[in-house]
């Protein structure tokens, strides 16, 4: 589940171009951005606020399972660290 | 004696500098190739070796370079160049690590977010098919008919892609 301030139409063209089969979300009002706490302000083109990059693992039960927060934008979570992070929620 | 020979080989007959033009070339490709190719990968990507490899590459050429050009300036081209091209190939390192390790490190601090343990707050946002998405209905939405959702990552980006 990706979420950016992006439109619905921007995030398709994203996922059409990138091959991504997840889905993309849109929050333009960055409500949800904001709700948990990663707005990153006026980050964007034209200083509009955006997301700074965040990953939640969240399990069945909508507890939250694992928060990687970046302190740098080129470093972000890797596939294997989440896959990692996914499988032990599997064992529980 | 105007008709005399030098004994000193003249500037046309000194050689070119190679390894200056080596260095140069090296380090603007240092600078260059880390975002379309190694930042690609996460083990060239979080600490960019290999540039920096070839950064210290390229300032051995430049060094060897100007050692010709200013400790054999008899045979060798580059007193002019070979400065120029070192400062700007150090330029190029200098403006690689203000990229790499400062402009990237601007994000605000994350500390009212939900934390590990907590419930993750719900919401409804539109999907790509104009569909309202909410985390609930993410949650309780089975992956096949035998297999029940183990959970959800949500991944906050930028956008702008």
């Amino acid at each position: 589940m990706a979420i950016s301030v992006d439109s619905p139409a921007e995030s398709q063209n994203l996922c059409r171009k990138a091959g991504y089969t997840y889905p993309f979300l849109s929050d333009p009002n960055t409500e949800v951005i904001r709700r948990y706490d990663v707005l990153h302000k006026g980050a964007g083109i034209k200083g509009h606020d955006i997301a700074r990059p965040a990953e939640f693992l969240i399990d069945s039960s909508g507890t939250i399972r694992w928060i990687n927060l970046t302190d740098d934008l080129r470093v972000r979570a890797r596939p294997d660290q989440m896959l990692q992070a996914a499988s032990a929620l599997g064992s529980h | 004696m105007p008709n005399e020979v030098p004994t000193n080989t003249g500037p046309a007959k000194r050689r070119p500098n190679t390894p200056l033009w080596i260095g140069f070339l090296i380090a603007i490709f240092a600078f260059l190739s880390y975002i379309p190719i190694f930042a690609k990968y996460p083990i060239t990507r979080d600490m960019p070796w290999v540039n920096f490899l070839l950064f210290a590459l390229a300032l051995v050429f430049l060094l060897v370079g100007l050692r010709r050009a200013f400790a054999q300036s008899n045979l060798y081209r580059g007193k002019i160049a070979g400065p120029i091209l070192t400062t700007i190939s150090v330029a190029t390192l200098v403006l690689f690590c203000v990229f790499t390790f400062s402009l990237g490190k601007h994000l605000p601090p994350s500390t009212q977010g939900p934390k590990i343990g907590q419930k993750a707050p719900d919401f409804a946002l539109t999907d790509t098919n104009g569909a309202t998405v909410t985390l609930a209905s993410l949650l309780s939405s089975p992956v096949s008919a035998s297999q029940p959702t183990k959970g959800v990552v949500l991944i906050f980006y930028r956008g702008y892609w």
